[in-house]
């Protein structure tokens, strides 16, 4: 294998580390501030996907509307699921955010595949953004570049936000004591609100990110979610930071094993997470609780 | 800690989780469609299969006829170990006679063994692995639809005599890619072609654009796809995101279903030279077909999987009759002797080996200016007889059959 090729390897990996990456760091947000492990989150992935997939059959709005549209609406869903069910939560424990919010998302899902079927739908790439340059290394299409430097803006503007903002300070000091940050006036149940559907938000981004590279499939989600929480397992969960570069590192792990031995790609991460767990139960990032 | 802890027990429930399993009943002549009904494979099988298995009960009159049907269908979710737990608890439990369809090669050559060991019938349609009438062939097993063989004989011959000498295989790593690849090998080296390389990716993959890369490299002319369903869909997809035919390279969809072409849009999917056994649009009859199945499967039409469920059941429930009797074995031995005759695939017959032989056909996916409308997808280019279609029963080193 010569260094060229090892490079695109390199760069494709990157690639799929940034949907790593962007599903983790929703994943951390909402748990940070809602102690809320996620499981709707590969289901609100595909919802993105099938927002953009609806926008552009039933209303002819494109690409560019649906990256912005899309999010908003799945967002607003992820509101109306954390107002009316996962706000009963909070006090309890771990288990029963974890178990709603997975049947939540069988219940997504079986819709949607009853609806739409297994095999997924066409979705082609925005006309500004098809062809593809030549690196001299390799052939990049120009919307998988588009997807790296698009996720890791977003990723890093999310990092800023919630680590050097005033209002991240809020969400940060409402996550060690909500009820000292409620005493100074800030109104800390809306805070959560806005945040899951934030971190909601980021996952149909995604989403829609993905569609014109994948199917819009109904698996879509289920079929990243296990990778994202292996990413978040090995990560750590709570660390901003840390679910971005992990998300980026095991892409690209992962897209070495394609090379070096593709018949373990679908497992090495599991490997790693094996591994991780046993020398740093609380992940290479984690909080140590 | 603890949260490590629940991630992992929430991800092992992810991994594990699938529809419910079997739904049970019990009946005289008892019939358990199994298959994937909710992964990549859920289109082109899935409810699909039950639904003609039901039409093929219906219009064989059965009822009229005093023969009591029962239907019962499962999730094997591709896994061998679950079908095979399926099976069992179909065959020793709830008294079920006959499973059909099967998808999945790896399931498939697990339930030949089970079938045979119980001494009930198992009709493979949607399985594709020729190693069901070779090696592994069973006096309890008739392969029904079409087989590895037979794609790499249809689409491969095609394609080298065309010009695509060299190729490189990106193949589905278990049982049904590891045959179709080898299949397909042999007729591209026999008609003076050559395998550049190689590259096996796990069932169900998302991203295959480190193994387009690599195909890419290899400077290949063709690049054979031995996998099926949502893995091929999303190879051809993302392999015209890399310019793989703007590069002067070409596909060669091994197994392509219509479902796969529907899913993928004509725009990309045009100009593909794909080999099935049984379209919609080829005469009255399994337009009528269709037209009915569509309204009872969400509008998919049928596949050529979903037409072998109908014609395999409709043969099954015809030696049943005959010999009033639904004994595995003697059904199956039955079955081979009669002729075959069905409104799908017409007149056919089922050799010693279990092998159902009937003509295949070679089309080429329509331009979208071609097209009429939704599933107006082929073109015919070529039938290959039905001496042709299948591997000669002499070649498949089939123990049952006599030298």
């Amino acid at each position: 294998m010569n260094t060229q090729a090892l490079f695109s390897q390199l760069l494709i990996g990157a690639i799929n580390g940034a949907f790593y990456a962007l599903l983790s760091l929703g994943l951390s947000v909402i748990f940070g501030l809602l102690n809320i492990i996620n499981f709707a989150h590969g289901a609100q992935y595909m919802m993105g996907a099938f927002a953009a997939y609806f926008l552009l059959q039933w209303a002819g709005l494109g690409y560019w509307t649906a990256l912005l549209v899309a999010p908003v609406v799945v967002g607003l869903l992820g509101i109306l699921i954390e107002r009316t069910m996962l706000k009963w939560l909070y006090q309890l424990d771990h288990l029963y955010g974890l178990l709603l919010t997975f049947g939540v998302a069988l219940v997504i899902e079986g819709v949607f595949r009853n609806e739409f079927g297994s095999s997924g739908l066409p979705y082609t790439i925005p006309p500004q953004l098809t062809g593809a340059y030549n690196l001299g290394f390799m052939f990049l299409p120009i919307y998988r570049g588009w997807v790296v430097l698009f996720s890791l803006v977003i990723c890093l503007a999310t990092w800023y936000v919630i680590e050097r903002t005033k209002l991240g300070a809020y969400l940060r000091a409402a996550t060690e004591n909500p009820t000292l940050v409620q005493a100074f006036g800030i109104n800390v149940p809306r805070m959560i609100t806005l945040t899951y559907g934030f971190g909601v938000a980021l996952a149909a981004l995604a989403g829609v990110l993905a569609a014109p590279i994948y199917q819009v499939n109904p698996l879509m989600g289920s079929n990243l979610i296990i990778v994202v929480f292996a990413v978040v397992v090995i990560g750590g969960l709570g660390s901003i930071m840390g679910s971005i570069v992990t998300g980026f590192a095991l892409g690209i792990v992962e897209g070495f094993t394609k090379v070096f031995y593709p018949e373990a790609s679908n497992t090495v991460i599991f490997v790693i997470m094996a591994l991780v767990l046993l020398v740093r139960p609380s992940g290479l990032f984690g909080r140590t609780t | 800690m603890r949260i490590a802890r629940m991630l992992v027990l929430g991800l092992v429930a992810l991994v594990a989780a699938g529809p419910a399993a079997a739904q049970m009943s019990d009946g005289v002549i008892k019939i358990g469609v199994l298959n994937d009904q909710s992964s990549l494979y859920a289109d082109l099988a899935g409810q699909g299969s039950v639904v003609a298995a039901r039409m093929a009960v219906e219009d064989y009159g059965a009822e009229k006829k005093g023969l009591k049907v029962e239907i019962v269908s499962a999730d094997h979710q591709n896994k061998p170990d679950v079908g095979s737990q399926i099976a069992r608890q179909w065959f020793d439990a709830d008294k079920v006679d006959v499973i059909v369809d099967v998808p999945n090669s790896g399931v498939a050559l697990a339930l030949n063994q089970i079938a045979r060991d119980k001494g009930k019938a198992l009709l493979v349609s949607g399985a594709a692995t020729a190693d069901l009438t070779g090696k592994a062939c069973s006096p309890n097993t008739i392969h029904w639809t079409y087989d590895t063989w037979a794609l790499a004989n249809g689409t491969g011959n095609a394609i080298v005599k065309t010009g695509g000498d060299t190729w490189f295989f990106l193949t589905a790593d278990y049982a049904f890619g590891h045959a179709l690849e080898r299949d397909t090998e042999a007729v591209v080296t026999k008609a003076g072609g050559k395998v550049l390389g190689k590259v096996r990716h796990p069932l169900n993959t998302q991203d295959f654009s480190s193994f387009l890369l690599q195909a890419q490299a290899s400077k290949a002319k063709i690049i054979g796809l031995a996998n099926a369903g949502g893995d091929t869909t999303n190879a051809i997809k993302q392999g015209s995101e890399f310019g793989i035919v703007r590069g002067g390279q070409n596909f060669a969809g091994l197994l392509v279903f219509i479902t796969d072409v529907h899913a993928l849009g004509l725009p990309t999917a045009q100009g593909l030279i794909l080999t099935e056994t049984f379209y919609w649009d080829m005469n009255d009859k399994t337009r009528a077909f269709a037209k009915r199945f569509a309204e009872r499967d969400r509008g998919i039409h049928p596949t050529m999987i979903h037409a072998g469920v109908y014609s395999a059941v409709t043969h099954y429930l015809k030696a049943v009759e005959a010999l009033k009797s639904d004994d595995g074995t003697k059904v199956i031995a039955k079955m081979k002797d009669t002729p075959t005759d069905d409104p799908l695939f017409g007149k056919g017959t089922i050799r010693p080996d279990g092998r159902k032989v009937h003509p295949a056909y070679l089309f080429e996916v329509k331009k979208p200016t071609e097209s009429k409308g939704a599933w107006d997808y082929y073109k015919l280019r070529a039938t290959i007889p039905t001496e042709q279609a299948f591997r000669p029963v002499d070649q498949g080193e089939c123990p049952l059959v006599k030298k």
